[in-house]
């Protein structure tokens, strides 16, 4: 029960916090001088690419997790952690060119950000589909931990490798050099929307690892009573 | 001492199995081939275009040579259960690991040669002029992205779609050796001087060394029933 309760409560901060970054979004921050209200899509887009990043990290964690200690939470963290960091890595694939058609004049450009973001994408859905595609179920974790830890390694290399091929890109806005720079409205409106994003993001981070804790209890019950496993 | 007898006892095994069917290095070599083929008709490129859109070329076709090759290099170890039988060996399977890599990177350099070649005559274009470096460049990224797609090829071979999933898996992860590799080789083939291309190539080395110790490290966790 109190499980129930405690997922209500995450449920019921999470709907707050989205409220009130949105407000801020709309409401709160100023408006940008050049681009206006369509750079409001800042917010959603960056707060989306953090928790992406955030989101890798934690399959890289669990995944060494997984492989050292062989504990069945560690893989339920790293799948539970790719797929929904999917999500949100596919928000930042859609908000992107939303923004960029208005401002840039176009959907989509080779730039080293986007690129890099589109790499990401990528490792994201072959982690995905090596856990689905893989034919043994009790092999599922050790392969897709290493295809995690991999992943996350190339990371950096990509970045660098991307950054040195496209260098012509907008140069980053924050913490991007002295010209560059948010206003402190600004600033307080993307910390609070990511804030938004990372609570949300923990939600169905727990309620997947829930349901594939629920999924192991019942494959180990059917398997006590000589029921054959179900197929996932 | 004995890690060289394990490493090469996987590696001559290999080698005899090729030697045996000759398989795996013709299907790579006639795909490799293949795909110079049709980019001709993609894009009939003209003497001073060919310069231009090789090293892309050239690095495509490579990249699906590889794939062939690391999908067979571990398909035939799950004939007779064979995988199972490395699993039980009583050795550090990372060494079984550079056993195959090693293999693998000697078949994708023989097919890498073919291909250049081909491409040589095709395009009415000499390598030798800057054969030195381009050879170190090939070398290099070749070696970061067998070392990838030996450890890929042993974990997509426990999947149903073998053949797809590969790929999948190993295409964003080269993505930094294949950037690398078609920049470098630009360079080079241009003639330009060493030092405006030596970053790519301390990259790809960076690379090929970082995947080589990881896959090394991570390969019993493949074997591992």
């Amino acid at each position: 029960m109190s499980k129930t309760l405690s997922f209500n409560a995450h449920l019921l901060v999470t709907l707050v916090w989205v409220v009130v970054a949105l407000g801020m979004v709309f409401l709160y921050a100023p408006q940008e001088a050049t681009m206006g209200e369509v750079q409001r899509i800042f917010y959603i887009h960056v707060s989306s690419a953090w928790t992406a990043f955030v989101a890798y990290f934690l399959v890289f964690l669990g995944s060494v997790g997984y492989l050292w200690k062989h504990s069945p939470e560690a893989d339920d963290l790293a799948q539970a952690a790719g797929e929904v960091g999917f999500v949100f890595c596919s928000a930042v694939l859609v908000t992107g060119p939303l923004w960029a058609k208005p401002v840039w004049g176009i959907w989509w450009t080779w730039d080293a950000r986007l690129t890099l973001t589109f790499v990401l994408w990528l490792l994201f859905v072959s982690y995905l589909m090596l856990r689905s595609y893989v034919s043994s179920p009790g092999r599922t974790g050790a392969l897709a931990a290493i295809v995690g830890i991999i992943g996350f390694v190339d990371v950096p290399i990509d970045y660098m490798a991307i950054r040195w091929w496209r260098t012509q890109h907008p140069q980053p806005v924050i913490a991007g050099g002295e010209s560059s720079g948010l206003d402190p409205r600004m600033w307080v409106t993307l910390l609070v929307t990511w804030g938004a994003f990372l609570c949300l993001f923990s939600y169905l981070l727990r309620q997947r690892m829930w349901l594939a804790e629920a999924r192991r209890e019942l494959s180990a019950l059917r398997r006590a009573l000589g029921i054959r496993p179900s197929e996932d | 001492m004995r890690s060289l007898t394990i490493i090469s006892a996987i590696f001559v095994k290999d080698l005899r199995v090729e030697w045996r069917n000759r398989e795996t290095l013709a299907a790579m070599c006639v795909f490799g081939l293949l795909v110079v083929f049709l980019f001709n008709f993609a894009f009939a490129p003209g003497r001073e275009e060919s310069l231009r859109l090789l090293p892309g070329l050239l690095w495509v076709s490579f990249a699906f040579a590889g794939i062939i090759c690391f999908n067979r290099s571990f398909a035939v170890e799950r004939e007779n259960a064979c995988l199972e039988g490395m699993a039980l060996a009583a050795v550090d399977p990372g060494l079984i690991f550079v056993g195959k890599m090693l293999a693998n990177l000697l078949f994708l350099g023989i097919a890498e040669c073919v291909i250049v070649f081909a491409a040589s005559l095709w395009y009415d274009f000499s390598f030798l002029p800057s054969l030195k470096w381009f050879a170190l460049i090939t070398f290099l990224c070749t070696t970061g992205y067998v070392a990838v797609g030996t450890m890929f090829g042993a974990v997509a071979a426990n999947t149903h779609m073998r053949e797809v999933m590969l790929p999948v898996l190993q295409f964003p992860v080269a993505v930094p050796v294949l950037i690398a590799g078609i920049e470098a080789s630009t360079g080079a083939l241009k003639g330009d001087p060493p030092a405006t291309y030596l970053g790519w190539i301390k990259l790809a080395a960076g690379f090929a060394v970082i995947f080589t110790v990881l896959s090394y490290l991570l390969f019993e966790y493949v074997l591992e029933e």
